[in-house]
């Protein structure tokens, strides 16, 4: 196998990791936090409602933003690092 | 100048922004008609893609069944903007570097086969077809009431539009048309919400007037919201689910939905670079965030404001008489889409729960029913006129609204159009087919799209946003694993992919149908729509995600059992994952 292959190979596992991290982060928001948990979060309140509430109606959706953001940033890098950049 | 009139100025007046806008850039450049986009910022390429998403189910249908559900239905605010997150990661770099413009393009060259990409067309037209029947649904209400005709009669009027619309077509590819549309529609959604989250909360910002205090009780807006619904018999806003597997499975099914629906995965192909793909998803997003945030204040909003406009002195009190309704009550009467009945002949118009749980209550006021239908598509088109503002916000939401409505439904029905001529008749029927024989295909099939759109949008198999989530769940079921598949595994092979979305598409159609009636058709449906029919409980509206596991699990089956695909399909896989190299769209 050349150096490239090994290279590229490498590449492709850290990117696999990267989004099997950011979509634990991702369920852990929506079905975590906003659904399954919400009953365990229900004494945090927040300007009217529980911490779930508030994770189904907005906070899911500024991490889903923050999410997207930081997996293009980290990927363009990791595509410098591999050399596999356009 | 009478209402009629100012709705009249500003629906024109952005059409004519837009015609303007696709006029100017056609001028331009003759390459930006063609390949929208192609050296567009990730930036504008957001901000088009959010314009393109967002549909008649966002901008009409969403807060409204938001706002008569409460917590419950936060599923649609997760599920549509979750997506965006799948799309960035798992589907849409890659697809960019495989560099082709349709998803049954795709399909078909991964899977290798001609089968593969005609059951790929299948699936793209069920769920574009589903789709266009929720945008007439919310097109029609629209049209009704800025007509102020009836029901039915704004839906004909909408299907026209919308035909001529689709005919004039090319514009629907300029991307600064759609940054226009863009703009008009955030706008429209976004100044009266701010102006009565201010009335109600004194808070400049909807999403966070949201989670103040209501100035009037000093109360937060939540919790009198929470104390209002609970008096007239309704479930708590904010009251919790029982049946969390079903609205998990909503929401996924929402989420891999967005991911699976092909006029938004196409926009990622026309982007310079596998690096701005990324990034215009990001962008994309947080354009549909500006929506999506300020939806959830707008329905909670709008609900207490329609609650205290029926009951003035508080829900403990009588509520108003019927012949002092105020006037956009009598202007919504005439489109059929508000009905009351005088159930208790007291003259007066009372609105709650009409539930067993609550009929002691009701019995003690006096009240024999429930006396007022509010359909749940109104809410948004009627905020402003129930917070009594100004004149030119109600025209300005009727022009976002026609904006969301018709350039979805004309984009799908591009779609549906394409994948009928091109895809369908000259890629497998009739090869040899004349360039003005393609031509006249498309213009028949977009006919018959929007004759079935129509005849079924009359009786429509639920509120716009849930036509359109059933939409997204005969995506989520049927394309989106199979794209997935086609990146992230080398192993499955065209047999696999084929019974994969066989299964997982027509596992859900007959789930759907069984509920909602077969083909959509009114009265044919083999089981009331009630949680105690469904299976486990699950919706037909969550059914997708089920559907999507029977595609994934069917695929590896059969793919195990059979031999895997040739080599140089395995390095066509090999290729989509490493960005060097991606080159320039190729056009076919």
């Amino acid at each position: 196998m050349s150096d490239h292959n090994i290279n590229a190979e490498k590449y492709w596992q850290a990117n696999l990791r990267l989004i099997l991290g950011s979509l634990v982060v991702w369920a852990l928001a929506s079905y975590g936090c906003a659904i399954l948990l919400r009953p365990m979060l229900s004494g945090i309140m927040i300007g009217g409602a529980d911490l779930g509430f508030w994770f189904a109606q907005q906070g899911s959706i500024l991490v889903f933003i923050a999410l997207t953001f930081f997996y293009a940033w980290r990927m363009n890098k990791l595509d410098e690092e591999f050399g596999l950049q356009e | 100048m009478d209402q009629f009139t100012i709705n009249l100025l500003f629906v024109g007046g952005s059409f004519a922004l837009y015609f303007g806008i696709a006029f100017w850039a056609r001028a331009g450049s003759t390459k930006e008609f063609y390949v929208a986009g192609g050296g567009v910022h990730p930036v504008l390429n957001g901000m088009a893609t959010a314009a393109d998403w967002m549909s008649a189910a966002s901008f009409i249908s969403m807060a409204g069944l938001i706002a008569a559900a409460g917590y419950a239905n936060s599923a649609y605010l997760m599920g549509w903007t979750g997506g965006y997150v799948l799309l960035a990661m798992l589907l849409a770099p890659y697809l960019r570097k495989f560099g082709k413009f349709t998803v049954p393009d795709f399909i078909g060259d991964r899977f290798y086969s001609s089968t593969a990409r005609l059951v790929a067309v299948a699936c793209l037209i069920i769920a574009s077809v589903t789709y266009v029947i929720g945008q007439m649904t919310g097109a029609g209400v629209a049209f009704s009431r800025f007509l102020e005709v009836d029901n039915n009669t704004g839906l004909i009027i909408a299907a026209i539009v919308v035909f001529f619309y689709a005919v004039l077509g090319g514009m629907k590819g300029i991307t600064y048309t759609q940054v226009a549309q863009y703009v008009v529609l955030i706008i429209a959604y976004t100044i009266p919400a701010v102006f009565i989250s201010l009335q109600l909360t004194d808070t400049f910002i909807p999403a966070i007037g949201l989670f103040s205090n209501h100035t009037e009780s000093g109360m937060p807006l939540l919790q009198k919201l929470d104390e209002v619904v609970r008096e007239l018999g309704f479930q708590d806003y904010t009251a919790d689910v029982d049946n969390k597997l079903n609205m998990v499975l909503f929401t996924l099914s929402l989420m891999i939905g967005t991911a699976g629906l092909p006029h938004v995965i196409i926009r990622f192909f026309t982007v310079p670079k596998v690096a701005d793909a990324r990034w215009s998803a990001g962008w994309a997003l947080v354009f549909i965030a500006l929506l999506y945030l300020t939806a959830p204040a707008v329905a909670s909003m709008a609900r207490l404001n329609l609650l205290t406009t029926i009951y003035p002195s508080g829900p403990t009190e009588a509520p108003i008489e019927y012949s002092e309704r105020p006037d956009w009550v009598q202007t919504w009467e005439t489109t059929g889409l508000i009905k009351f009945e005088d159930k208790n002949g007291d003259g007066r118009v009372q609105f709650y729960n009409d539930v067993p749980a609550f009929k002691d209550e009701a019995t003690a006021r006096g009240w024999e029913g429930n006396e007022l239908v509010v359909n749940r598509d109104i809410l948004v088109l009627a905020n402003p006129e129930i917070a009594n503002l100004p004149g030119w916000v109600i025209g300005l939401i009727a022009a976002g609204g026609l904006a969301a409505a018709l350039s979805t439904a004309a984009g799908l029905l591009l779609a549906i159009s394409s994948a009928i001529s091109h895809d369908l008749i000259k890629g497998s029927i009739n090869p040899n087919i004349t360039d003005k024989g393609e031509l006249r295909a498309a213009r028949i099939s977009m006919f018959v799209a929007i004759v079935v759109a129509t005849y079924l949008g009359m009786n429509p198999p639920g509120f716009a946003a849930q036509v359109v989530a059933l939409a997204f769940g005969i995506a989520a079921a049927s394309i989106f694993p199979a794209l997935m598949m086609g990146i992230f595994s080398k192993r499955i092979n065209s047999t696999g992919a084929v019974a994969g979305m066989l299964a997982g598409l027509i596992s859900t159609l007959v789930y759907i149908f069984l509920f909602l009636g077969w083909f959509f058709i009114p009265g044919t449906a083999s089981f009331a729509n009630t949680p105690d029919n469904w299976l486990f409980g699950v919706s037909p509206l969550s059914f997708g995600a089920i559907g999507a596991v029977i595609n994934f699990a069917v695929a590896f089956i059969v793919s195990s059992m059979t031999p895997p695909p040739p080599k140089e399909i395995q390095d066509l896989v090999e290729s989509v994952r490493y960005p060097q190299g991606a080159g320039g769209a190729v056009d076919h």
